[in-house]
């Protein structure tokens, strides 16, 4: 890997960076050219995952040094299979959202475009880098502009959501920094890789500070990852956003995820000595109360967006459940379901919109819910109808619909039934050899409440199903632009991809799991990186 | 000097925390800020707290043991600029609901 190959690690991230920066010069009047610059600039981004992905599937790990400072004193970015595949997912949800957005939401307030490449930028950093701190700046990044996305199309709803989300993201942060400055106070190192090399040769006293701080940290991806009950925000954030920004938000929660999955086994994976395995208890009853908190939530709401942000909870506990097993088989399972419900979530979301839109608005206000929030609806504010009424568009709406139901609920044909089953066999079958004495009893709750979650999914969405579809008498066909049915119909194929290319698949998840678990490589590839020799200059 | 530092970190986070607990926006914010200082002054503090040393190595002679770790000063300059950032941001979103509720409660109606 070498020369321009090599410079393509950072590229996820700069190229939003200048692609942002270059929309924010623009203003509003040239929304055209805004779009254009901004779908290019994802594009081109959905391109470079692919090519990183394929590099991080036959390479060794790829390390770029920025700066060319060695390891553990410079800021390294990391580039292996499994942020590799973070970020094509990262990458085809922004491509779906982004289309979606171009049929009319990206006008509905001002800079759009710009803060949608920063939060590219933010989410892709957040995937690269190894280092702690630096992890910080991107969060921030993300953040900072998933607030003003949070915003976008404004209204009292949005900005009191907001005004919540705000608050909660900011507390977050503050223990992500103590948490971040007590393992830097113990360690004296923020490096990742070089952390995991220190932490066995902590003393005792300073492994109790250590363990603090990680727990600290934790709080913070936690919160971000939604596990009950430090999730609540995301109730109230997600149903008031904007239908492009929420199925781009999807993927924020799994960045938690991402980190705790990348964190753990590297910090308290066997060579840890004493702190072996610390916090996975934790997790593992988190996720599941998790699991159980977002399934009575669908069984209890009536309005679709929230049925679909307590299906983000059931997904985010399923994962954290996962993490806190800490077996490479589990882990592979729980991979597949994590894009596979990512993108699911993510296509209900826009799914939602189009539905919606033919209902009478206001429909919804018998939801207890919305009504406790005390607003009227505020869809107002785009009066223009867009788009043409096709005949065929309800049965366009209702196969997607049918679609979204099977993802979710983890029935066959599509991806949701295969990630399911690889995660079931997996708590079927302890990875460890001593356990002969048969199945874990956290593994049958785990078993439990994943199928229950599946059970409850399907009965919820067959009564809003039915509402939304059969019930409406007078129902008027709803006008949906040709290019917003692109992205919802594109994102549900790519999971009909999944389930047909399950095996190609599943090796890369195993793959990614087996390393994700083994991570002396990830530390070696890390602090041995070689330094690019200095140009010959003229002197 | 610790006991002393100590102290104030804990008063602010204190203060901060039951701000952060009340009903009206404008506590809110107050509340993140002293958050924010408090939690900028415990990272400082995991630098260990020297007097008279500088972050920066002026010679290539001396020991390393002579100089503050430059580090933690870095981090909570950054912390300081992004915890400045999001606080402006929090404010505006603070006056436009303000503005579109009418009330400065966090929830926008009296209980």
């Amino acid at each position: 890997m070498d020369g321009w190959a090599h410079h393509l690690i950072i590229a996820p991230i700069a190229l939003p960076l200048v692609a942002g920066a270059l929309l924010a010069v623009y203003d509003e009047r040239r929304q055209f050219l805004k779009g254009l610059i901004n779908l290019v600039s994802t594009l081109i981004t959905l391109y470079i995952a692919i090519v990183l992905l394929q590099q991080a599937d036959t390479s060794a790990t790829g390390v770029y040094l920025l700066g060319n400072w060695p390891a553990p004193f410079g800021i390294v970015l990391v580039l292996d299979r499994l942020s590799a595949m973070m970020l094509l997912l990262t990458a085809v949800l922004a491509c779906a959202s982004l289309i979606f957005s171009l049929a009319r939401w990206h006008t509905a307030g001002s800079h759009f475009h710009t803060l949608f490449q920063f939060l590219l930028m933010g989410i892709n950093g957040c995937f690269l880098t190894g280092d702690l701190f630096n992890l910080f700046v991107f969060f921030e990044v993300m953040l900072a502009s998933s607030y003003g996305l949070l915003l976008h199309g404004s209204g009292p709803r949005r900005v009191q959501a907001s005004l919540h989300y705000i608050a909660v993201n900011l507390t977050a942060s503050f223990f992500f920094l103590v948490g971040v400055s007590l393992i830097y106070g113990v360690t004296g190192t923020l490096n990742m890789a070089d952390l995991a090399v220190r932490i066995p040769t902590l003393s005792i006293e300073n492994r109790m500070l250590f363990e603090a701080g990680a727990a600290i940290l934790g709080i913070a991806f936690l919160t971000k990852a939604a596990m009950w009950p430090l999730g609540l925000w995301l109730l109230s954030a997600y149903p008031a956003a904007a239908a492009p920004v929420a199925a781009i938000f999807a993927v924020l929660s799994k960045v938690g995820v991402y980190v705790l999955l990348r964190l753990c086994p590297l910090l308290f994976g066997t060579p840890a000595g004493e702190t072996t395995g610390y916090g996975a208890t934790f997790l593992l009853v988190g996720g599941l109360a998790t699991i159980a908190f977002g399934m009575l939530g669908v069984l209890a709401s009536q309005a679709m967006t929230r049925i679909a942000s307590f299906s983000l909870l059931v997904s985010s506990g399923t994962l954290l459940a996962a993490v806190g097993l800490s077996d490479a088989q589990i882990t592979g399972g729980a991979l597949l379901y994590l894009v596979s419900s990512t993108l699911t979530i993510s296509a209900f979301f826009l799914l939602i919109e189009l539905i919606e839109r033919g209902q009478n608005p206001g429909a919804d206000v018998i939801a207890i819910t919305a009504e406790a929030l005390g607003e009227e609806e505020d869809e107002e504010e785009l009066k223009e109808e867009v788009g043409t009424r096709f005949a065929a568009t309800p049965a366009v709406l209702g196969a997607c619909f049918v679609g979204c139901v099977l993802l979710l609920t983890g029935l066959p044909p599509l991806s949701g039934f295969v990630a399911k089953l690889a995660l079931l066999a997996a708590l079927f079958a302890p990875a460890e050899q001593g356990a002969t004495s048969g199945i874990p009893t956290a593994n049958w709750v785990f078993i439990v409440l994943l199928l229950l979650s599946g059970l409850t999914a399907l009965l919820a969405l067959s009564r809003v199903g039915i509402r939304a579809f059969w019930a409406p008498i007078d129902a008027v066909v709803p006008r949906v632009l040709l290019v917003e049915f692109v992205p919802v119909v594109c994102l549900l194929l790519l999971t009909l991809g999944l389930a047909i290319k399950g095996g190609p698949v599943m090796r890369y998840m195993a793959e990614t799991a087996r390393a994700v678990h083994a991570p002396s490589s990830y530390v070696d590839a890390v602090l041995t990186a070689p330094r690019i020799p200095p140009a010959e200059t003229g002197r | 000097m610790e006991l002393l530092l100590a102290i104030s970190i804990g008063i602010l986070g204190g203060s901060g925390v039951w701000l952060l607990l009340r009903p009206r926006t404008y506590q809110v914010i107050i509340g993140l800020s002293l958050c924010s200082y408090a939690v900028n002054l415990f990272i400082f503090s995991m630098g260990r707290l020297r007097s008279g040393a500088a972050p920066i190595l002026s010679s290539r002679t001396g020991s390393l043991a002579d100089y503050a770790d430059p580090l933690p000063q870095a981090l909570v300059l950054t912390a300081i600029v992004i915890g400045f950032a999001t606080t402006a941001l929090f404010l505006v979103v603070l006056l436009a609901s303000r503005g579109l509720t009418g009330t400065d409660h966090v929830d926008g109606q009296e209980q």
